[in-house]
């Protein structure tokens, strides 16, 4: 049975639609992201979840119960937000006691759970401070030991790091993926738009973009697979390379030309009447390898931006008829001046194609 | 009165020519950035002593050519006064900002020391009007009532604590001070109260900010004013004739009998009370709805997810986060409170013990005769009960902001 099952669901407001009809479904200890690009509507599909968000149309289930009508405090799900949300005026002892005195749970109990939670986090030297006299990764803690203590089957996660600074974002994404062992029976949703949070914590990764459900799967299989032109651009960074080309002849192996006249072999498969018709070719930074010499290029173009990371260098470079310049990454340092005339080939066991319409053409 | 003027007039005599010649001595070129407290002193006074006789003199002549050429009429003379007086001040403030930057003008060898002393200096002379009218009004009559406190009825003869031993033992003073704490316990509850709950209320329907302003509007009244009001709705006319008054009107109407509302002993100073709550509710209501609003969203959606109820997340959540606030409205009004006045004054005057003690201080110092000492001493009394509530509230005004 599954945790937690979105069917065709619709949001909202007035007349403006902001979430188009999506069917999803979690299983039981599922880590699941949320991720897409600011307006995608990924938090406002939390927040029908947690139930602070009406849901127009369409039916959400948790444990195989319709909670559409039911209020947030009985859904099972607790949720982390973005600024914390702790109560200023009590201690961090009564924030995470807060619900179950609302609840009427006995003292005994309370102490119980709240003592459980400070422990897994390491907040009991600061049960009895107030937030204010806490750090920003402290305060999240204590928002995290807050829903712990409610025993939620669903954990909600909005955006919760995105107030930390950049070690301590770090430093705490680790503890969640933490947490998430030390609770394997429990089902995680987690909204973000930062893609290494995403890759790096998901079982599975809920892809949106403008309302609409792009794609959902594994982190790898949405790096390798991307069921689309906004997939494949979204996750990966620097994005993957997207060139406007023809095929030029379909099969089982498919030949595409470049805009330069430059062919080459793809293996994937197209069918006999797409023929001729313009498709798109996709290729990550990575996958492709800087040559120098007489050797016959793929693409090339004067360098336009050098980005020296140490253990990588990413070259952007501009392909006549290409808006966007292209990036390349490249291992290591290296001695490279804007201007420069660069060329590159591409492995095509790992480049993508995709249709008029954006869906990728399968191998 | 004459006394004080002359005093005054003779403090700003004295600071004139010294403060004169330290201006004359400044254009040296490089003064040290550190400059002698003394000197910056000298250097304020002598430019607020030159500004305000500079812009009175200007404007005085002004005011007496155009009086010598066109006669005027009362509304006329007052309008050009006004107008005249504004200019003024404008005229003091752009006067010593200039004056200011030729003694230390902000270019040449010692541009950046010079700007260090400008630096120092211009706040005071912004300043220093302001300065000099709140000690003219403000501490001067506290130092001088509590001198005269200690007087006779003329204010001549020192008689120690004569008049502290009367205000204890007299009846009516007992009365006003009792009177006082119990406007103290009821107005500021009833009228913070209020507020909160006209603030909490408006916030959640549509015509909210409609209704805000309604109970907003009586801030708007004079104290006198809503008095007037509010006569009409505690009105009585004798048993036989109509019943114009509200109350009245109501009673009479369920068949009860009209009364005298505000010569019901007790009651009475109640019925005076609700008219300060009505006026002061909307200053309060404005406060904590800002208040209010100020609460991130994101605790009540938490509280939500608790599984709190809009009621105790209104006391649980939302209150205690604008404890603040409230504490600080709340003592707004106690202090405005401790001054209460006018609505004694135009309801009873005193009259079915409603005595508080500021209309009985007034009642001493401008009835019958006056008595400089006995109104002294009631005033100072008023002084003493509001002083630490002040202190305490511009504190946590100032916690508030920080």
């Amino acid at each position: 049975m599954s945790a937690l099952q979105l069917n065709d669901v619709y949001k909202s407001y007035g007349e403006t639609e902001v979430i188009h009809g999506i069917d999803l479904e979690i299983d039981e200890g599922e880590f699941i992201v949320f991720v897409g690009p600011s307006g995608c509507g990924k938090s406002t599909l939390l927040r029908m979840i947690a139930g602070l968000e009406s849901i127009t149309a369409g039916e959400l289930q948790i444990g195989g119960e319709r909670v559409n009508e039911m209020p947030p405090s009985q859904r099972g799900i607790a949720m982390v937000f973005q600024s914390y949300a702790l109560y200023p005026h009590m201690t961090v002892y009564d924030n995470m006691a807060f619900g179950m005195r609302i609840a009427k749970a006995s003292p005994e109990e309370i102490d119980r759970r709240v003592r459980s939670a400070s422990e897994i986090l390491q907040l009991n030297e600061y049960l009895t401070r107030l937030p204010k006299a806490l750090s920003g990764g402290q305060r999240q803690r204590v928002a995290i030991g807050r829903a712990i203590c409610r025993d939620p089957k669903v954990f909600l996660f909005d955006e919760p790091l995105s107030n930390l600074d950049a070690a301590l974002r770090v430093a705490t994404r680790i503890e969640i993926a933490k947490l998430k062992e030390s609770m394997p029976e429990t089902t995680m949703i987690y909204v973000t738009h930062d893609q290494v949070e995403a890759m790096t914590l998901a079982d599975r990764i809920v892809v949106l973009s403008a309302g609409y459900l792009e794609q959902v799967g594994a982190p790898i299989d949405l790096y390798e697979r991307p069921a689309n032109l906004f997939v494949a651009q979204f996750i990966g960074s620097p994005a993957m390379n997207i060139v406007s080309a023809t095929l030029a002849k379909a099969g089982k192996i498919s030949t595409v030309r470049l805009a330069s006249g430059n062919e080459v072999k793809v293996p994937i498969a197209t069918d006999k009447e797409l023929e001729g018709t313009a498709v798109s070719l996709g290729f990550r930074p990575e996958d492709m390898t800087l040559i120098t010499g007489k050797a016959k290029a793929l693409i090339e173009g004067p360098l336009s931006l050098v980005e020296s990371l140490g253990e990588v260098t990413n070259l952007y470079f501009d392909l006549e008829g290409t808006p966007d310049p292209l990036v390349a990454k490249t291992p290591g340092t290296g001695d490279f001046k804007r201007g420069e005339h660069v060329k590159f080939t591409a492995d095509p066991d790992k480049m993508h194609l995709f249709g008029a319409d954006g869906r990728t053409l399968l191998r | 009165m004459e006394e004080r003027a002359s005093t005054i007039a003779g403090g700003l005599a004295a600071t004139g020519p010294v403060a004169a010649g330290a201006v004359k001595q400044k254009p040296v070129p490089v003064i040290p950035v550190r400059a002698n407290p003394l000197k910056i002193l000298g250097l304020v006074l002598g430019i607020i002593t030159i500004a305000i006789v500079i812009a009175t003199f200007v404007a005085l002549v002004v005011y007496s050519l155009i009086a010598a050429v066109f006669p005027m009429g009362p509304l006329i003379n007052a309008s050009l006064v006004v107008i005249l007086g504004v200019a003024a001040c404008f005229a003091y403030f752009f006067g010593t900002n200039w004056l200011l930057d030729r003694v230390y003008p902000a270019q040449g060898d010692a541009a950046v020391a010079n700007m260090a002393v400008t630096a120092q200096v211009r706040p005071w002379l912004f300043l220093g009007p302001a300065v000099v009218l709140l000690g003219l009004y403000l501490v001067y009559p506290v130092f001088n009532s509590l001198w005269l406190s200690f007087k006779d009825v003329n204010g001549r003869e020192f008689v120690g604590t004569a008049n502290y031993q009367w205000l204890f033992n007299d009846p009516e003073f007992r009365e006003s001070f009792f009177n006082n704490i119990l406007w103290l316990l009821i107005v500021p509850a009833g009228a913070t109260l209020f507020g909160l709950l006209a603030a909490a209320l408006t916030d959640r329907i549509a015509w909210g900010n409609f209704a805000k302003s309604l109970i907003f509007m009586p801030m708007a009244i004079s104290f006198i004013g809503a008095s007037v009001i509010w006569k009409f709705i505690y009105e009585y006319r004798g048993p036989d004739s109509e019943q114009i008054g509200l109350i009245n009107a109501i009673v009479t109407f369920f068949g009860g009998d009209p009364q005298a509302w505000i010569t019901v002993p007790f009651w009475n100073n109640i019925f005076l009370m609700i008219i300060l709550i009505w006026i002061q509710t909307g200053f309060a209501m404005v406060i904590l709805s800002a208040a209010l609003r100020g609460i991130s969203e994101e605790t009540i959606e938490a509280a939500v997810i608790d599984g709190a109820s809009p009621l105790q997340i209104f006391f649980k959540i939302k209150v205690p986060q604008i404890w603040g606030t409230i504490a600080v409205v709340w003592t707004t009004i106690t202090i405005l409170v401790l001054k209460v006045f006018d609505i004694v004054l135009a309801m009873t005057n005193g009259q079915w013990n409603t005595q508080v003690l500021a209309n009985y201080m007034f009642d001493w110092m401008f009835r019958g005769g006056g008595d400089y000492g006995r109104a002294s001493a009631i005033a100072l009394v008023i002084m003493a009960m509001v002083i630490p509530i002040m202190i305490w509230n511009i504190r946590e005004a100032r916690k508030d902001m920080t």
